[in-house]
């Protein structure tokens, strides 16, 4: 480790526990960073499919994937860019409803979440099982804004944040982890924001 | 085009310059420097005597080219690590960095380029613009920036020398009256085969995408990158 900068104080000492390292709290600002054009997509022609390594690939339009159980996301989301939001509330379905209906094959291991504007992230399957992600179309009980990925958003609240694609209209199920969007770009294969892995490497 | 990765590394500071109000120019000797492409950006981690640590990233303003590292900061009242950078930092220090970082908000030197910025978004075509007259091929390049008045435009002067379009919100341009940045004025800078490089705060960047793809630029050739409060990218 490095010593300490000449003359820095930091302003934080009294440092929130639900902050990850490296993270400020970003109170009630939720930033815009989007590496591509906002696409403006209509309910009606949206529609989620799960494929790839998966016994019945399937796809729900937005009627359908409403009819599925309504689940929700409470609490904290974290930033690569170092913010974090405290107390956000996220509703849509559990990624595990829809699992259960195309049901993965024994040799899946890892996703690829897709968006509408060909952004792609890569996450490890066991990372988007078990109550951890969420397809969401409600943000603090109103539509999600499009700005924020709206109409409907992949969340996965544990991982940086850059792994909860926007507009998000794929995911396919893998044997072998392949590099997303961002991944090809230098940020890390996982991106848990506890460990700060933030880069290749961290 | 795989674009080049560095690790953490310390850098000295060479030089610190102001030359707009509420923001600073860092020239940094990086250590064992891998050279960027112009667009990318390195991270400054800032580390306190009880081993707080805190970082930010900021686009390189520099040429792969120059012997230096040139970081833009515009400093934030409640910035922790801009306010530092901005108000502390002397030449001599060493500060920790990482870069560069970063493979798609890049120009490699080749393509037709139209690049739209708002404000301290200006930057990363800054090194782009610098690195075009490196080598010889300005003409790649198309360039519009807006800004609230040319005093708070970053680089006002390079950027007016190589013909930039220049709209200022707040106060007329020779010519140009005050306005916001309009679709027509983008459409004569506008080539096919071009790639669009929007870079600005959150609301910039939405609105010049829009009027990029009102002047016919196609959505996938447009890549953004936007401001939050934290700066950027990602």
């Amino acid at each position: 480790m490095p010593g300490p900068t000449r003359g820095f104080l930091g302003r934080r000492r009294d440092r929130d526990p639900r902050l990850p390292p490296g993270q400020y709290d970003a109170g009630t600002d939720w930033p815009v960073l989007t590496a591509e054009p906002t696409p403006r997509i209509a309910p009606e022609t949206w529609s989620i499919t799960v494929d790839g390594a998966v016994e019945s690939p399937t796809t729900w339009d937005w009627d359908q994937a409403h009819a599925l159980p309504r689940s929700e996301y409470r609490g904290d989301i974290h930033c690569v860019t170092t913010w974090s939001k405290f107390g956000t509330w996220f509703a849509g379905v559990s990624v595990d409803s829809l699992l259960e209906a195309a049901r993965p094959t024994a040799e899946a291991r890892f996703v690829m979440a897709t968006s509408k504007t060909g952004y792609t992230t890569n996450l490890p399957l066991e990372h988007i099982t078990g109550g951890k992600a969420w397809i969401v179309w409600e943000y603090d009980g109103k539509p999600l804004p499009i700005e924020h990925g709206g109409p409907v958003r992949l969340l996965v609240p544990h991982l940086y944040f850059w792994k909860s694609a926007k507009w998000v209209t794929r995911l396919t199920l893998l044997q072998r982890d392949q590099p997303g969007f961002w991944e090809q770009n230098g940020y890390h294969d996982l991106g848990d924001p506890w460990r700060q892995q933030r880069y290749q490497g961290d | 085009m795989k674009a080049p990765a560095g690790g953490w590394t310390t850098a000295t500071v060479s030089g610190v310059r102001r030359p707009i109000q509420r923001s600073v120019e860092l020239r940094l000797d990086v250590h064992d420097r891998i050279d960027h492409l112009p667009g990318q950006h390195y991270v400054v981690r800032l580390t306190a005597e009880d081993g707080y640590t805190a970082q930010r990233s900021y686009s390189v303003a520099s040429a792969p080219g120059d012997p230096l590292v040139e970081l833009f900061v515009e400093r934030l009242d409640d910035g922790e690590v801009s306010t530092y950078l901005a108000d502390v930092v002397e030449p001599g220090d060493e500060l920790e960095v990482r870069g560069p970082i970063g493979g798609w908000f890049v120009w490699d030197g080749e393509t037709p380029a139209l690049l739209v910025a708002g404000g301290s978004g200006v930057v990363p075509f800054v090194s782009m613009l610098r690195h075009a007259r490196a080598i010889g091929r300005e003409d790649l390049l198309r360039i519009a920036v807006s800004a609230r008045t040319l005093a708070a435009l970053p680089y006002a002067d390079e950027l007016a020398a190589a013909g930039a379009l220049i709209a200022l919100t707040r106060e007329q341009h020779g010519i140009r009256p005050a306005g916001r940045l309009a679709a027509h004025e983008l459409i004569p800078l506008w080539e096919p085969g071009q790639t669009a490089y929007v870079c600005g705060s959150a609301s910039f960047a939405e609105a010049a995408t829009q009027l990029l793809e009102t002047a016919g630029q196609p959505a996938s050739s447009i890549r953004v990158e936007r401001f939050g409060p934290s700066g950027p990218p990602a």
